[in-house]
């Protein structure tokens, strides 16, 4: 019997302005009918562009140089278009990554559904595929499927498009569903209801599902193989549970120790150690591993609490409340509470974890912390000081010892300044030392946020999303705050530079005393950078306590679906 | 979608009797009294010279004659030309002509441009992509006039496709060529942005999203990568709109169409108040007509305008 799909010797290339660009470098792999399939690996990994080959969809640019795609023993490198067409949908489903820029806004959601129905013959007259196309919506878990058949997808929340591309990938049900990072954008809770529904529907059919992640844990929990892929090539592969719990290439293993649990404990700065760099070529990776063993530096934790918790508070928030006013057209207005009656201290030298889904008004406490939206009532007091009271130059200098470090480490730094001035702009703004001084200063912050000095010249565009957030850590830091506002700081990054992130954090918290809020809708990261934790759902503080124990004895119900909804959180811990 | 309709009816108010207010005062600093330039070589006869100041209120202050004649307006009078004639007879007559001109001109655009722009974006580096940039390229380059004069020997000259001036007979046929021309003056934009943004539709998500479902490419680019391309080009259309007037002024003088571009510039050199005002303040109107049709054309191609309030 021919095997589903057997990928062999895959070679693609992307031309650009200096000649083609590998991306792909001899990928061989199989899958078998009914089998599901995880393809992990960091950013420009090739694990996207791997999926996109087997459909011969690739983006503008790229090209199958060499190898096959055998699905169910045809070569589809060299298929026509209109067999490709044949087996695309049909045969093979597609879900793609983005729920929100891939439907058409234009067209309504029924619309889309409609066309694939009729595309692939599931229906042949119009009413007939108006019927098909209600079910497989309602089969994707829709609700309402009917009613909102005639919506358009600028009306619906990410999961339910996701849900929606989910739909169309399966509608044919085909032998094959390639999923490439389908739930990605959408919160942990989300995120699990999509996967556990996605798992069941591909069950029942017995279609074969090659589900592409970043995200090792949810990989492992959801697929029985594993593959694991590095700069084009394909390191290692095998059954999940054993490539968690013996993972023999380099890469494995430092993905596997980089990605945060619910196992492993706060870090330390001195446990963690040095930083590892991230491996600028194959053979690095190869080389020694360096451990970032995140748990085991959990124990030198407790001897610091006690010394900590003598020095008071850095912040104190109370009752603090955010209404907007959201127009409805005209002069109507409705009021929308961001956030209710919000209140939590942070004693100094500490972090504070504010957990919750998107939505939750994590983002708005952090905004009216810095200062940046004005609170509808409460109060916050910064070093026994209330901000409200504060104006002109106090408010200034308050802004000084207070600073942010954002989300999106390519949106918030300016790409027109050189590194050196983005950093220095801070000490300028405060007139803070001479021209001499300040650039002493970049460099000293460079160093300390382990980046060589020649990146002072550079330009933004020029460094990786790693760098990037250093750079922005380097930019809060250069006024040499006492505390620092992280807004979903590691959220954008993969998880070996996001365990470099947070061990970063906690060295700078250990050598100056900073006191951290972060904000982050991921409960792993919490459990190994944060003491206290706050949990945060529709406006409010649910739960609040120290991490220890919002993690082994939740008491809400909300957080206990979230940390339900770590994925592949007992794996890991076993 | 009614509230956004009226509300932008109003917007077109203070929009109206701004500009009929600028070019009065405009017209109204003009050197020169217009009055005086009727009697030629000749000195005026005083009297009559009187009468005539009058009659057009050349002796009122600027405020007074702008308010009397925004007055006649509301009450749908434009008031007379120097010739005696009713301005709004001469509105009536004119109008249509160019409005017609305008059609033709509009009509023709938006099929090349959408046509070139979908095959050059589509295919890029392609025979069609090449060809429409340097036809482009041509047209950007050269003033209307030099365009009339060529396709007027060309065509109509050497070729006896068409009349060469246009008259009294404004059948399609006879305005075809000035038509054509118009349309041509207008035309490179157009193409090259609906070219930009077919190119950037079809890289979108949602097009490879159509295709990894199994629709064909006869589908996809009418239904998905077409309709989504309209949206900025419509846009562009609309304030083509502008320059196609502009651009009548000249054509209907080089190929002698009847219509508003003739008589205003008449008008202009005559300074005749009230004729050139109520000229410019209907082509407003009708300016800011298109670009209301336009919003409204523009949110049936965009749910997302038309269910935002």
């Amino acid at each position: 019997m021919t095997r589903l799909l057997e990928v062999v010797d895959l070679e693609v290339g992307f031309r650009t302005g200096n000649g083609v660009v590998k991306a792909l470098n001899g990928v061989s792999f199989t899958i078998d009918r009914g089998e599901s399939v995880a393809i992990v690996g960091e950013s420009g990994s090739g694990k996207s562009t791997t999926a996109a080959a087997i459909i011969n969809l690739l983006p503008g640019g790229g090209e199958i140089l060499g190898g096959k795609v055998l699905f169910e023993g045809k070569d589809l490198a060299k298929a026509s278009t209109a067999e490709l067409e044949e087996v695309r949908g049909k045969r093979i489903g597609f879900v793609p990554q983005d729920p929100m820029s891939n439907l058409d806004p234009v067209w309504s959601v029924g619309f889309q559904v409609r066309e694939t129905v009729r595309a692939n013959g599931l229906a042949t007259d119009r009413a007939g595929a108006k019927a098909k196309s209600i079910e497989v919506l309602q089969q994707a878990g829709l609700p309402g499927a009917e009613q909102r058949f005639h919506q358009y997808p600028h009306q619906f929340s990410g999961g339910m498009r996701q849900r929606v591309l989910i739909g169309m990938g399966l509608a044919a049900n085909p032998s094959l569903l390639i999923a490439d990072e389908p739930t990605s954008a959408l919160d942990v809770t989300v995120q699990r209801r999509i996967l556990d529904h996605l798992d069941s529907l591909t069950e029942n059919s017995g279609t074969a599902l090659m589900f592409i992640t970043h995200d090792l844990g949810l990989a492992a929990e959801r697929a029985s193989k594993l593959i694991v892929m590095y700069k084009g090539r394909i390191v290692e592969a095998g059954p999940s549970l054993e490539i968690l719990r013996n993972p023999r290439h380099p890469y494995t293993q430092r993905l596997i120790a980089a990605a945060p649990s619910l196992a492993s404990r706060r870090i330390q700065a001195s446990g963690a150690g040095e930083v590892a760099p991230v491996a600028s070529g194959e053979q690095q990776a190869a080389l020694e591993v360096e451990q970032l063993d995140l748990a085991s530096a959990a124990e030198h934790r407790l001897q610091h609490e006690d010394a900590r918790r003598e020095a008071g508070d850095a912040i104190v928030v109370d009752e603090l409340t955010k209404v907007f006013k959201i127009r409805q057209g005209g002069f109507r207005s409705t009021e929308f509470t961001a956030v209710d009656k919000v209140s939590f201290s942070i004693p100094k030298g500490t972090t504070t974890a504010l957990v919750g889904e998107s939505g939750s008004g994590k983002s708005t406490v952090a905004k009216l912390l810095l200062g940046l939206e004005t609170p509808t009532s409460g109060a916050i007091t910064i070093d026994g000081r209330r901000t409200d009271a504060l104006t002109g130059r106090a408010r200034f200098e308050l802004r000084r010892r207070m600073q942010p470090v954002f989300q999106d480490p390519y949106g918030s730094l300016d790409p027109l300044m050189s590194i050196g001035s983005i950093i220095a702009e801070p000490l300028t703004v405060h007139g803070v030392g001479d021209r001499a001084s300040r650039r002493q200063r970049v460099l000293e912050l460079l160093d300390q946020v382990a980046l060589p000095r020649v990146l002072a010249g550079r330009y933004p565009n020029e460094l990786s999303g790693g760098q990037r957030q250093r750079i922005a850590i380097a930019r809060a830091l250069a006024l040499k705050p006492e505390i620092v506002v992280l807004d979903e700081a590691v959220s954008a990054l993969d998880v070996l530079v996001q365990a470099q992130i947070l061990s970063l954090l906690a060295e700078l918290q250990e050598e100056l005393g900073l006191t951290y809020l972060f904000i982050t809708h991921d409960l792993a990261v919490v459990r190994v950078i944060a003491d206290n934790v706050c949990v945060m759902q529709k406006g409010r503080i649910v739960e609040q306590a120290a991490t220890d124990e919002v993690f082994d004895n939740p008491r809400e119900q909300y957080t206990r679906d979230l940390l339900e909804a770590i994925p592949g959180a007992s794996l890991l811990a076993s | 979608m009614l509230y956004y309709l009226v509300r932008r009816i109003l917007q077109a108010i203070p929009v109206l009797i701004g500009t009929t207010f600028l070019i009065y005062f405009m017209v109204f600093a003009m050197p020169g009294n217009p009055i005086l330039g009727l009697f030629g070589d000749r000195a005026p006869n005083p009297a009559l010279l009187e009468r005539l100041e009058e009659q057009y209120q050349f002796n009122q202050p600027f405020i007074v004659q702008y308010l009397n004649y925004l007055g006649n307006v509301l009450q749908g009078n434009f008031g007379l030309s120097f010739s005696g004639q009713s301005v709004n007879e001469i509105l009536a007559r004119t109008f249509p002509v160019t409005l017609q001109l305008a059609a033709i001109a509009i009509v023709i655009e938006i099929v090349v441009a959408l046509a070139l722009g979908l095959i050059s974006g589509l295919r890029p580096g392609g025979i069609v992509d090449y060809f429409s940039l340097g036809f482009s390229l041509l047209l950007i380059s050269m003033p209307i006039f030099v365009l009339c004069f060529i396709a007027q020997f060309f065509f109509a000259v050497q070729l006896g496709w068409f009349s060469p001036t246009v008259g009294a007979n404004t059948s399609i046929g006879n305005m075809l060529l000035p038509g054509i021309v118009l349309a041509l003056f207008v035309i490179a934009t157009p193409i090259r942005l609906a070219r930009t943004s077919v190119m950037e539709t079809s890289r979108s998500d949602f097009v490879r999203t159509a295709y990894s479902k199994g629709l064909s490419r006869r589908r996809v680019v009418p239904v998905h990568i077409l309709r989504n391309s309209l949206i900025p080009v419509t846009t562009q259309f609309g304030s083509d709109f502008g320059l196609l007037i502009v651009g009548a002024t000249v054509t209907e003088g080089i190929f002698n169409v009847p219509g508003v571009g003739n008589t205003l510039y008449q008008a202009i050199i005559r300074g005749e108040r009230p004729t050139v005002v109520s000229f410019v303040t209907v082509m407003v109107l009708i300016y800011l007509i298109v670009n209301i049709v336009i919003d409204l054309l523009y949110a049936a191609l965009d749910p997302r305008i038309r269910y935002a309030k």
